[in-house]
C-alpha cells in the first residue's frame, strides 16, 4: 500500500486538507469546485459545511471521501494521504474508515433492508457467519430491527435515510459523512435523522464518531454541529466554533 | 470480494432482468448446441471409420516379411537405398530367432505367423473358392469378431471353422440365413506339401501323407490335394450389416492359427525358398504379424523391425492422413458451429452494456460502500460467467436432443434406402466438457469491455445518474 503519513495529520485530526482544489473543465471556462481550501477536522468532532448551491460543499465531502481525488493540494484522513493512494487502496479506505449517508439514500432498490446494510459487509469481505449478528446490531441502532425484510420501496423516507444510516455504520467507520441527509425529508423527519446522527456523535456509551454533514439548514448545523464551516464559490467564507 | 458474494450478487442481477438475460443466455445455447450437433456428427463419423478400421485390425498390426524374399528384376526387389544401406543390418531370414526378438520388443503383445492359402471349401452340393486365413486366440477379445453369430474356437487345436458372412451366404441354399452354417461340417480341399524321404529310403518308404517338418525342408517336398472337415462355430456378419472386415489378413474362412499351421498347406513363399541354397534354423515364415499394445506404438515397432533387416508393412500411414482429415473435418465443424456462438457472444457484449446503463448509480453506490475497481469488473465477467455457463449446460443438452434428431432421420432414410444404418452421431464427454467450457471461455472474453467500462465509471458522476 502506497500511503503517506504525515505526522502533523495525526495530532488528533481525523481529516486534514492541505489547500484542496477541484477544478474542472467545460468547455474553455475551467470550473473551480473547490479552490485551494485548508481545513482541519478534529478526531470526534461534528462539522457542518454550510453553503449554497454550487458552494463546493458536496465536491469538498467526496474529496474527504476519497470518491473523487483533487486537482492540487493534500487530503489527509487519519493520517494517510488520499492524493497518494491507489484506487485499490482508497476503496479500502472508504470500507473501512468512512461511512457515506446521502440525500437520496441510495439504497438498492431490489434488495431488502438486511441485504443493503450487508453490502459493505461483502465488500469487506467480512465472514459471512459474522454477518447476520452485525446487520442486525446496526438495524436495531436505527430501530429498523423489524423492517429488515422489507425492500426500500416498501418504507417511508425517514425510515429509508435511517436504514441508509444503518448500512453507512455497519462496518464501524471512524468517520462518518452525509450529504444533505435531511435534503429530501419533511422537518419532522429530518428533526429525527439529526438526533440520530448526533447520536452516533456522542453515543450514551461507547466512542463517537467524526461527523463532517453538508447541509443548507443553519437552523440544524446550528444546533448540532461543533463547528459550522461555511463554503462560497469553492472557498472557504466564514468558519464558526459552536461547541 | 469473495467468490461466493460475488456469485450471489451476479445471480441476483441476473434475476432481475430475467427476460433480457434468458434471451441472452438462449442464445449462448442456439451457439452451442450448433457447435455441438456439428461436431457429434463429425465425431460420430470418424468413430464409425475408426471402429470398421480397427475392426480389421489395420491400427495395430504390422505385417513382416524377410527382405530376401523380393527377387531382383521384381519390382522393389533386391533394390536397397543406399542411404538405408548404411543403417540397415543386411536381410534376415523370417526365422523362429527373429520371431522370438520381435516378440522380446517393447509394447508388442504378440507375434503370429501369417497363414493364408486358398481352397475349396465345400458343402454339398455347394462348392466355392475361398481364401482360408488362421486366426489367432487374440482375435476373440480385440473387437476384430464384433456381431460375431455363434461362438469363437473352443480351443486352440479345435477343428472349427469362422465363415464370413458373405461367404455363408453362398454356401447356404437359396433362402436360408447364413447363420443356419453354425454346427454343419465343410470341407476344405488345399495343396498340401508332403517331404521327400531322403534319397537313401526313398524306394522303401511309403508314407505319402507324412507332413513335412522343419528338419526335412532341406530334403524337398511334393504337393498332394488334402481334405478335412471342420465343424462351422461362427458366422461373421455380412458387409451390407456393417461387416465383412475381419482381422488384418481378411478372408472368407477363419481356422485356429495352430490348426491351420498344422495343415502344412503350400506357401505363397515354399517355391523361392526352396531355390536358396542358404537354409534356416527351424522353421522360415513366409510373413508373421506383430500386433502393438496401441496404435501409437506401431510406428516405433515397424522402424525397429525395418532396422533388424525385415520389410515391415503398416497402415499406420494411411490412418494418420484419416486422422488428419477428421482433424481438418471437425475443425470446419467447429467453426461454423463457433459461427453462432459468435453471434451469441455481440448479445452478451450488448445485455451486459446495458445494464451498465441501468445500474450506473448502482456502481456509484457499490464504490461509495468501499468497492475496489477491481470488484466491478469482477461482478460483471462473474455475470457474463453465468450466462456463459448456463447458456453451455442447456446447448449441449439442445445440441444434443439435435444430433439424436438428426441421427433418427438419418436411421429412417437409410433405412427406406434399404441400408443398415450405422451410429453416425456421437458426443463424447470431452464435447460435453469442452462446449461448457467453450462457451464460459467466450461469456467471459464477452464480458471484458462491458466490465472494464464498469469498472472505470467515475463514483461521484454514477451517483449522480438519475
Amino acid at each position: 500500500m502506497n500511503v503517506t503519513v504525515a505526522a502533523t495529520s495525526s495530532n488528533g485530526f481525523a481529516i486534514r486538507a492541505e489547500r484542496v482544489s477541484r477544478h474542472y473543465k467545460m468547455g474553455e471556462a475551467l470550473i473551480r469546485a473547490v479552490d485551494e481550501i485548508s481545513l482541519e477536522v478534529g478526531a470526534g468532532e461534528f462539522l457542518a459545511l454550510l453553503g449554497a448551491s454550487g458552494s463546493g460543499k458536496s465536491t469538498l465531502l467526496n474529496l474527504m471521501a476519497g470518491l473523487d481525488r483533487p486537482s492540487s493540494g493534500a487530503i489527509f484522513a487519519h493520517g494517510r494521504d488520499l492524493a497518494a493512494m491507489s484506487s485499490e487502496d482508497l476503496a479500502a479506505h472508504r470500507s473501512r474508515t468512512i461511512g457515506i449517508v446521502f440525500q437520496s439514500f441510495q439504497l438498492l432498490s431490489r434488495m431488502t433492508l438486511e441485504e443493503n446494510v450487508e453490502l459493505p459487509l461483502r465488500l469487506a469481505e467480512v465472514p459471512r457467519t459474522d454477518r447476520p449478528a452485525r446487520v442486525r446490531e446496526a438495524l436495531e441502532r436505527v430501530g429498523l430491527a423489524a423492517r429488515a425484510r422489507h425492500r426500500p420501496t416498501e418504507l417511508s423516507g425517514g425510515e429509508q435515510q435511517r436504514a441508509a444510516i444503518a448500512r453507512a455504520l455497519v462496518n464501524q467507520p471512524k468517520i462518518l459523512l452525509a450529504d444533505e441527509p435531511t435534503g429530501n425529508l419533511d422537518s419532522k423527519t429530518g428533526e429525527e435523522i439529526m438526533s440520530l446522527i448526533a447520536q452516533i456523535h456522542r453515543p450514551p456509551s461507547g466512542p463517537g464518531r467524526t461527523i463532517i454533514m453538508v447541509t443548507h439548514e443553519r437552523v440544524l448545523a446550528e444546533r448540532y454541529a461543533d463547528r459550522i464551516v461555511t463554503l462560497s464559490d469553492g472557498a472557504i467564507s466564514r468558519e464558526e466554533r459552536l461547541r | 470480494m469473495k467468490l461466493g458474494d460475488l456469485t450471489e450478487l451476479a445471480a441476483r442481477n441476473l434475476r432481475e432482468a430475467v427476460l433480457r438475460n434468458s434471451l441472452t443466455t438462449l442464445g449462448i445455447s442456439v451457439g452451442v448446441a450448433s457447435l455441438v450437433a456439428l461436431l457429434s456428427l463429425g465425431v460420430g463419423l470418424q468413430q464409425l471409420v475408426d471402429r470398421s478400421v480397427a475392426r480389421a485390425g489395420l491400427f495395430d498390426t504390422i505385417s513382416v516379411r524377410s527382405r530376401q524374399s523380393a527377387p531382383f528384376g521384381q519390382p522393389g526387389g533386391g533394390r536397397r537405398n543406399p542411404r538405408d544401406a548404411a543403417e540397415l543390418a543386411p536381410p534376415r531370414p523370417l526365422d523362429d530367432a527373429a520371431r522370438r526378438e520381435f516378440a522380446a520388443l517393447p509394447n508388442v503383445i504378440e507375434v503370429n505367423p501369417e497363414v493364408r492359402f486358398t481352397a475349396e471349401a465345400r458343402r454339398e452340393p455347394i462348392s466355392q473358392l475361398v481364401m482360408v486365413s488362421g486366426m489367432a486366440a487374440s482375435s476373440q477379445s480385440s473387437g476384430t469378431l464384433d456381431g460375431l453369430n455363434g461362438h469363437f474356437f473352443s480351443g486352440p487345436d479345435a477343428e472349427e471353422a469362422i465363415i464370413q458372412g458373405d461367404l455363408a451366404k453362398r454356401l447356404v441354399e437359396v433362402g436360408q440365413a447364413p447363420a443356419s452354417l453354425l454346427g454343419q461340417e465343410i470341407t476344405l480341399r488345399f495343396a498340401q506339401r508332403q517331404a521327400l524321404p531322403p534319397p537313401s529310403q526313398q524306394a522303401a518308404t511309403d508314407a505319402p501323407n507324412q507332413a513335412v517338418g522343419p528338419d526335412e525342408e532341406a530334403m524337398g517336398f511334393s504337393i498332394v490335394p488334402s481334405e478335412r472337415k471342420f465343424l462351422v462355430v461362427g458366422v461373421t456378419p455380412t458387409s451390407d450389416s456393417g461387416g465383412g472386415q475381419v482381422g488384418f489378413n481378411n478372408a472368407g474362412m477363419y481356422l485356429p492359427l495352430t490348426v491351420a499351421e498344422k495343415l502344412q498347406v503350400v506357401q505363397q513363399g515354399d517355391l523361392r525358398d526352396m531355390a536358396r541354397s542358404n537354409t534356416a534354423e527351424g522353421t522360415r515364415y513366409a510373413a508373421l504379424n506383430i500386433r502393438a499394445s496401441s496404435p501409437t506404438a506401431v510406428a516405433q515397432i515397424e522402424a525397429s523391425v525395418t532396422h533388424m533387416g525385415f520389410a515391415a508393412f503398416s497402415l499406420i500411414d494411411v490412418t494418420r492422413n484419416l486422422r488428419t482429415f477428421f482433424a481438418i473435418f471437425d475443425m470446419f465443424l467447429g467453426i461454423f458451429g463457433s459461427l453462432a456462438l459468435a453471434v451469441a457472444s455481440l448479445g452478451i457484449i450488448n445485455t451486459l452494456v446495458m445494464a451498465i446503463l441501468e445500474r450506473r448509480r448502482e456502481i456509484g453506490v457499490l464504490k461509495a460502500l468501499g468497492a475496489a475497481d477491481r470488484d466491478v469488473r469482477q461482478l460483471f465477467f462473474a455475470e457474463a460467467g453465468v450466462m456463459g455457463l448456463a447458456g453451455g449446460l442447456f446447448g449441449v443438452l439442445l445440441g444434443w436432443a439435435i444430433g439424436r434428431a438428426i441421427q433418427f432421420a438419418t436411421m429412417i432414410y437409410l433405412k427406406r434406402q434399404g441400408v443398415t444404418p450405422p451410429n453416425i452421431w456421437s458426443v463424447p464427454w470431452w464435447l460435453i466438457l469442452g462446449a461448457i467450457a467453450f462457451a464460459v471461455v467466450v461469456s467471459l472474453a464477452s464480458g471484458i469491455y462491458p466490465a472494464s467500462r464498469a469498472a472505470r465509471l467515475d463514483p461521484v458522476e454514477a451517483l449522480r445518474y438519475e
